[in-house]
């Protein structure tokens, strides 16, 4: 970083874009070399060792995605290893079909895994968390279970022989490069998939999975592409481990492996890439250099998954993350740019309309909202105001779909809005905070802000794996936009911040800035002043005034009577479910029922 | 030989719906799935059979020695893999904590007890064919744990403080009562049922660590198809378990009916995430 960061251009600020999953890059070479240096030493058993930790993290860095970064408690993987393990050895065996050249076989393993991979997954999609860790463990004793007693093909108890790869890959040394390379690749692959929009959702859901929603991102689509990519890679990596072993039974794919991959995933720390590597080769080597250990393996796995757990949930990542160190500025105060504002929502076609019809929603025998009408302008700030319990956050949560209706109508001028399907309301332009922030604590603002735009991304998985010109481009569109939002709520300075470390006030305006992000039609803000001091407040509605001069209709659920009546071109009251009262402040402001009901003499 | 697939259906359904109902306990009062419950059941078996027949006690002092040891260990687990993480219960932490003291335990007895099935002695010695002990002691056990459940909920003040915990923990709570010494009796209670079935299907599963897993995702099953914490549902889906295993067993071989009750599982499972008498999923907006 050069001295001059505080006149930085935005092009210097580009260039000290957000850390990718790779960065600092050094930690990852330095362990290649160490692998590629191996022959130096000449010892042909920690080559062997060697190879079997690059093949292992071929494996856990696909699992990697899955629990580390998506949440998902995937525990028995050693299912999609012994997949790939007997595909590869009975294609290249020939004992079924007519044999496969190895590398063919490989390829057609990592199919078979792909199709296995969203098999395993699919539990998740609808089970909840300890079902899903259930159902993967079954399946992993299943597959056991069926290598044992299908003979014909797998060999039964007795196995069958790996496949040999081709010659320069055929000894200690060619086998360990190829399997370095192989799993360099693989690094770079889940790292591209880590720092693109898919990453960032992938922890969306896992952390805040309601705002995950509100920002239009489809978990079950989300989840199967990545279950694809870890399926594939896990049977890919099993190919390799019967050529490695030379020999495969049943025996061979315990639950101490499955026990292996994921608790190297946890010792490395959620949301990392590093620290599962790390975690990998560490469990990889600890039985190898103290041997006695070895028939206590699982016992010791097992104890360090406690500890893990209840000492150091972040794990190595969390030790080795820089920006848990570095102290934030005290007395910061946020300053909302309306001319970054300008720059990001800018001019727009000033759409139709949202227009609520009769709106009744009832839960058990309480009748939540009876009834309401409401019609939020373009351009304009609608305040929905009414004592606790008169339906205010569940009319917003009707808009934004989390609540189906039992009657009424709703409308985007002569479009009718569909009920329910939150994460369809993106896609509209429809945007919202929450009452209680939904944030992803791990991740730096920036991202937490990126996420905000997901629905807008064009680029697909495939390029976003690769990391393909025109993604790294969109990419670099959704950051500088980002930068505009959180410039625009007066958080430039925190952007680089971890996400939990910010005060309460901060995060509602960081939950404006993703909402923004959207560059939203409607925005529907829950409480947004709830904990602000009055001159954060008087901030806040500045900024929510511009917000809605740019052509965003705003609907704003507030206790600050002030607030509203300073900002807001329409208010509506309710009570009990149903509208109490509508007009502009003035006329609310006297109103003999909202007066005795609400807003006290 | 249907009647034989009855007999062991009902015996081993038996088996499957105390553990059952001894996740449902742990449930109840702290909202924990524990990966433990299936290792209570081998211990059940493990101890037993330490006891009797290598201690040489007589069986009443054995199985009492037995369902104090798991109900301490019951206890253990609530201290060190519960209380910890239930401040935050929505990262589901505890699948973590109590999968590693569960591997512990399996792990620990594979060491020091053995890696090979031991013997069970049998314990009245009454009975044969398929009216031998080994059947029906199972099921007699299972009807009188839910009898002996039933009588604690609804007649004793413990019992309805655990179902006022149960349903309603903050109210519970405010109300006075000791929510954390409730919750640790349930563990120690959940402890000594697990026992309780290991024990009474000692001469079926033998004494053997490897049924820990097993018993863990076979117990598991009834839950989640009964709906967690409903012991009735857990009973009811555990005998059909327990007979459409053996039937499987009997027409299809063994492998293959562990593979056809898992599939069904998924299916049943994908179909009512909610069991068959679930509740259904809270709020979340």
């Amino acid at each position: 970083m050069d001295a001059t960061t505080g006149t930085a251009p935005p092009r210097a600020a580009a260039a000290a874009r957000l850390a990718g999953p790779l960065r600092p890059l050094w930690p990852f070479l330095l362990l290649l070399a160490i692998g590629l240096a191996m022959p130096l030493t000449g010892n042909e058993y920690w080559g062997l060792i060697t190879t079997r930790m690059a093949i292992y993290w071929v494996l856990v860095a696909g699992l990697n995605l899955i629990v580390g970064y998506a949440g998902q408690l995937a525990i028995g993987y050693v299912a999609l290893l012994a997949i790939g393990a007997y595909t590869t050895s009975v294609l290249a065996a020939g004992n079924v079909l007519p044999p496969l050249p190895a590398f063919a076989a490989l390829g057609v393993a990592g199919l078979a895994g792909a199709v296995f991979g969203v098999v395993v997954g699919l539990p998740a999609l609808r089970l909840r968390t300890f079902y899903f860790a259930m159902t993967t463990l079954g399946f992993a004793t299943i597959v056991t279970q069926i290598t044992l007693a299908w003979q014909d093909v797998t060999g039964g108890g007795i196995g069958i022989a790996g496949p040999m790869l081709p010659a320069p890959f055929d000894t200690t040394w060619g086998f360990l490069y190829f399997c370095l390379g192989f799993a360099a690749i693989c690094t770079w692959l889940t790292a591209n998939i880590a720092r693109s929009r898919f990453g960032r959702a992938l922890v969306a859901v896992r952390d805040a999975e309601v705002a995950a929603e509100a920002s239009g991102i489809h978990k079950p689509k989300l989840l199967v592409l990545v279950f694809i990519l870890a399926g594939a890679l896990a049977a890919m990596a099993g190919g390799l481990f019967a050529t490695l072993q030379t020999y495969i039974t049943p025996d061979a794919f315990t639950f101490d492996l499955s026990l292996l991959f994921f608790i190297a995933v946890l010792i490395g720390g959620r949301g990392s890439i590093l620290g599962p590597l790390l975690g990998t080769a560490i469990l990889t080597v600890l039985p190898e250099i103290a041997a006695p250990l070895a028939a206590w393996s699982t016992f010791l796995y097992a104890a360090l998954l406690l500890v893990i757990v209840l000492a150091m949930p972040g794990g190595i990542a969390a030790l080795i993350d820089p920006r848990n160190r570095r102290n934030l500025p005290e007395n910061r105060v946020i300053g909302p740019q309306p001319a970054a504002l300008d720059a990001l929502l800018g001019r727009r076609e000033v759409p139709a309309p949202l227009t609520l019809r009769g709106i009744v929603l009832a839960f058990g025998g309480v009748r939540a909202i009876d009834g309401v009408d409401l019609e939020v302008t373009p351009g304009q700030v609608h305040g929905l105001i009414g004592p606790n319990g008169s339906g205010k956050t569940t009319t917003l949560n009707v808009i934004s779909g989390y609540y189906r209706p039992e009657a009424g109508s709703m409308a985007i001028g002569p479009a009718p809005l569909p009920a329910g399907k939150p994460q369809g309301r993106a896609g509209l332009r429809i945007a919202r905070t929450f009452q209680t922030p939904r944030l992803i604590g791990e991740a730096s603002v920036l991202e937490n802000v990126m996420i905000g735009g997901t629905t807008d991304g064009r680029t697909g998985f495939a390029e976003a794996l690769l990391a393909l010109p025109r993604q790294r481009q969109e990419e670099r569109e959704f950051e500088a936009r980002a930068r505009l939002a959180l410039e625009a709520v007066g958080l430039a300075g925190l952007a680089e911040a971890r996400a939990d470390r910010l005060q309460h006030s901060e995060l509602r305006f960081m939950e404006i800035a993703r909402a923004l992000m959207l560059r939203p039609a409607f925005l529907l803000l829950d409480e947004p002043a709830a904990g602000l001091s009055t001159e954060e407040i008087r901030r806040l509605g500045a900024l929510i005034r511009g917000i809605s001069r740019h052509g965003t209709g705003v609907l704003l659920v507030e206790h600050h009577a002030d607030l509203i009546f300073d900002i807001c071109d329409q208010v509506t009251v309710l009570n009990l479910g149903k509208v109490l009262a509508a007009g502009t402040p003035a006329e609310i402001r006297v109103h003999k029922e909202v007066v005795s009901a609400y807003l006290g003499a | 030989m249907l009647a034989s697939i009855i007999a062991s259906g009902l015996a081993v359904g038996a088996v499957y719906a105390l553990i059952g109902i001894t996740y449902n306990t742990m449930f109840a009062t702290s909202r924990v799935m524990s990966f433990t419950a299936g290792q209570l059941g081998m211990l059940g078996g493990v101890f037993g059979s330490l006891f009797t027949l290598r201690l040489g006690l007589p069986i009443l002092p054995a199985l009492v020695l037995t369902l104090a040891c798991c109900a301490l260990i019951g206890v253990v687990t609530e201290i060190v893999a519960v209380r910890p993480v239930l401040k935050s219960l929505d990262q589901h932490l505890y699948v973590l904590t109590t999968l590693a003291v569960a591997l512990l335990i399996q792990h620990m007895t594979a060491m020091e007890w053995s890696t090979e099935p031991q013997p069970f002695p049998r314990l009245l010695d009454l009975g044969s064919g398929i009216w031998d002990e080994k059947y029906w002691l199972p099921v007699a056990v299972c009807i009188l744990t839910i009898l002996g459940l039933e009588y604690l909920y609804r007649r004793t003040l413990v019992g309805r403080a655990f179902v006022a915990i149960a349903e309603d923990n903050f109210a519970a709570r405010a109300l006075g009562l000791p929510e954390r010494n409730l919750r640790i009796a349930s563990y120690a209670l959940a402890g000594a049922i697990g026992a309780l079935a290991g024990f009474a299907g000692g001469q079926l599963l033998l004494a053997f660590f490897a049924n820990g897993p097993l018993l863990n995702f076979y117990g598991f099953i009834p839950v989640a198809l009964g709906g967690l914490g409903n012991n009735r549902g857990a009973v009811i889906g555990g005998f059909l378990l327990g007979l459409f295993q053996q039937a499987a067993n009997f027409l299809v071989g063994g492998i293959f009916s562990s593979v056809a009750v898992f599939t069904l599982f998924i299916i049943v499972l994908l179909a009512a995430p909610q069991g068959m008498f679930g509740a259904q999923a809270a709020r979340r907006v």
